[in-house]
């Protein structure tokens, strides 16, 4: 198992740039997903860690060594395909012992290696089936072993899960990230999906058009999206923003949205005069009559332990979730109270996120752990 | 309306079936008359072959392929009388009409010749043409849609146009009536149809099997030859009877190019009919054997030949 160190690594095909100086560092053991719309360059950066792709620029480090130019099968690496790439004319023992007959090793030492593999991802069962009539689930434990046969340096997943029917989805999550607490391989996992980032990753990368838009754990993601994109790209509904205007100074805790004052956390820098944008996740939303910023319902969406509630107000649609139990009705006029502490502050032309208290508890919490 | 009575959309009705079917068999039947008659007259006899009305049902010999693989010399009564008894059915029947074996027919190694360059010429052009068309399918070529066109090209006209150039080159590199030459010939004109052929069916399968194995640990032509090459199959199949029919069937130029040791099978038989009289059973039986080979190999290979070519009709 090792580290995965990426500098400045940058790709282009033609004038179309992929990715664009990308750095991050998955560490030894961890559990890394990058997540982005289809197009962004994470499939991209997954294959030049891979091998499969050549970079343009930057570098690429694997345990320490420098494998940018290295070819695929000279890095030590396993690599999980969307389609799974499980070869139609070999049983599933074959399958998965394929990688070490590329070693060399003798066959009474393949069995042995393909059965306890086979086992740990409980398919010993499978073991002399043909793969074509497998499941989507067996065929992807299948996929599955034959990375992890090999104890490769890391895994690389490219979107493992997303031909598989929902239910197994759940199922597969549940088992990957089941899988990765027992072996600790380092592992870089690449989705469209922000549920299972959100449940398998150490850290996520976002993605949008090659550029790493955010890297850090689920947790800061979610609760300090450092752009706008993260911040409706991560949450589901996204969270809402509401347009206001001026500058900030540094200090600042309360700011003018649509007439109603509205506290924020502590704003760390002076802001020049633009338009910004005040982040809302929908759980920080509450129904409080007493409340200057109002709207009208809209719709709502019952999901049982909650309702998503639309509420129309001056600047759009904003989206609360509240306790399924509040009685709504279409059209009622409501007054819309925000958690404070939880709010985020965009600079709307950048989409930057402006630095305020909600990021400093964030390195103190850090500065604890470490 | 119980749902199994219900007019279905996409299956045919019982009607356009039946027609079909009709269509179908009648089509067969005008398809294999001919071949039936070849297969009847190679085991008539010779005034059988050529009576009319023509003789449906008759007396089956086997003078046509005694014929066929024997040269006989016409001798007197007195002289076949005197000569021991008949070694052999062959022996017998030309004794029949005042005749004596005296030897083996050109038949035999003319065939040999055939199956050698037409299974050679065919190896080599499915051979390229696999490895060109990976290339072609896997590799950011230069020029790759002009290349793909030019290969292509070489077939727009009918090879015959070329077929003095190619004496006139062929004598001068002494490849004329060798089984190279012929070999060479016929791999160039099927290379082309093997390389379109085979790159539809390798873009086909996926580049990920490939990767697979080179991540896991297989240099790029092992990557090939474990995991494309066994997917492709099918095409293989497919474009190597196309290759193989046109290589055993080629008359024109083997008439042209060869005459003696590499002369194939297509150019020979019509000379049979010259040696004592128009031996019409012998050519009909050397005309059976010819199409026994790419019958047998086409049998074997009818399934992948079928998914050959209804390929890309339907997605598997």
């Amino acid at each position: 198992m090792a580290e995965i160190r990426v500098q400045h690594l940058r790709k282009a095909f033609g004038d179309f740039v992929a990715v664009q100086d990308s750095n991050f560092v998955v560490e030894d053991g961890e559990f890394f997903v990058m997540l982005g719309p289809s197009g962004c360059g994470k499939t991209t950066t997954l294959r030049m860690i891979a091998g499969l792709e050549l970079p343009t620029g930057g570098q690429i480090l694997l345990g320490g060594d420098d494998v940018t130019m290295l070819r695929a099968r000279e890095r030590d690496i396993a690599f999980v395909f969307q389609l799974f790439a499980l070869y139609p004319h070999m049983n599933v023992r074959k399958n998965i012992g394929f990688p070490l007959l590329a070693q060399g090793m003798p066959s009474a030492e393949i069995r042995t290696r393909v059965e306890e593999t086979a086992k740990l991802l409980r398919i010993d069962h499978l073991l002399d089936k043909s793969v074509s009539g497998l499941a989507g689930g067996d065929r992807q434990r299948v996929a599955l072993g034959r990375a992890i046969v090999r104890r490769p340096k890391c895994f690389l997943m490219d979107e493992p899960l997303g031909t598989l029917d929902t239910e197994f989805r759940d199922l597969m999550v549940h088992e990957l990230r089941e899988l990765h607490n027992r072996i600790r391989a380092t592992t870089v996992y690449v989705t469209h999906d922000q549920m299972e980032a959100m449940s398998m990753a150490d850290k996520i990368a976002v993605m949008n058009h090659g550029v790493i838009e955010q890297f850090g754990t689920p947790r800061e993601i979610y609760d300090r999206p450092a752009t706008m994109y993260v911040a409706e790209f991560i949450g589901s509904p996204p969270m809402n923003f509401l347009k206001f205007g001026g500058g900030l100074a540094k200090g600042a805790s309360e700011i003018l949205v649509q007439g109603a004052k509205v506290a924020v956390p502590e704003v760390r820098e002076d802001i020049a005069p633009a338009d910004m944008a005040l982040g809302i996740r929908p759980e920080h939303i509450r129904f409080d009559d007493a409340s200057k910023l109002r709207g009208s319902i809209y719709g709502t969406e019952y999901l049982g332990t909650t309702q998503i509630v639309a509420v129309e107000t001056a600047d759009g649609i904003i989206k609360a979730r509240v306790p399924a139990e509040i009685r709504l009705n279409a059209g009622d006029h409501v007054g819309l109270a925000l958690n404070s502490a939880r709010l985020s502050l965009f600079d709307k032309g950048s989409g930057r996120a402006v630095k305020t208290a909600i990021h400093d508890t964030a390195s103190e919490r850090r500065a604890q752990h470490g | 309306m119980s749902l199994t009575t219900a007019h279905s959309v996409v299956a045919p009705s019982a009607n356009s079936k039946r027609i079909a079917g009709a269509i179908i068999i009648a089509y067969a039947l005008i398809s294999i008359v001919p071949l039936l008659w070849i297969f009847a007259t190679s085991f008539k006899t010779p005034p059988d072959s050529i009576a009319y009305p023509p003789k449906i049902v008759f007396q089956p010999s086997i003078e046509g392929y005694c014929n066929l693989f024997t040269t006989r010399t016409r001798q007197t009564p007195e002289y076949i009388n005197s000569l021991g008894p008949a070694t052999g059915i062959c022996d017998e029947t030309s004794r029949k009409r005042n005749m004596v074996i005296a030897g083996p027919s050109n038949f035999l190694p003319r065939f040999v010749n055939s199956l050698i360059i037409a299974f050679g010429s065919t190896f080599c052009a499915v051979f390229l043409g696999t490895l060109s068309a990976y290339g072609f399918s896997r590799f950011k070529v230069p020029l790759a849609d002009d290349l793909l066109f030019f290969i292509l090209s070489t077939r727009f006209m009918p090879p015959i146009a070329v077929a003095i150039p190619i004496y006139l080159m062929y004598r001068e590199l002494g490849l004329s009536d060798t089984a190279l030459g012929m070999i060479l010939l016929y791999t160039a004109v099927n290379v082309s149809l093997a390389v379109w052929l085979l790159k539809g069916f390798i873009d086909e399968i996926p580049r990920e099997y490939e990767e697979a194995a080179m991540i896991d640990g297989y240099t790029r032509l092992q990557a090939f030859w474990r995991t494309v090459l066994p997917q492709a199959t099918t095409g293989i199949a497919a474009t190597a009877i196309f290759c193989l029919i046109f290589a055993w069937n080629e008359y024109a130029f083997a008439a042209l190019l060869t005459s003696g040791t590499a002369q194939t099978a297509p150019p020979f038989i019509p000379t049979i009919i010259g040696e004592g009289g128009q031996d019409w059973p012998a050519v009909a039986a050397g005309t059976t054997i010819f199409l026994v080979p790419i019958l047998v190999f086409t049998i074997l290979l009818r399934k992948q030949l079928l998914r050959g070519i209804t390929f890309g009709a339907v997605r598997k």
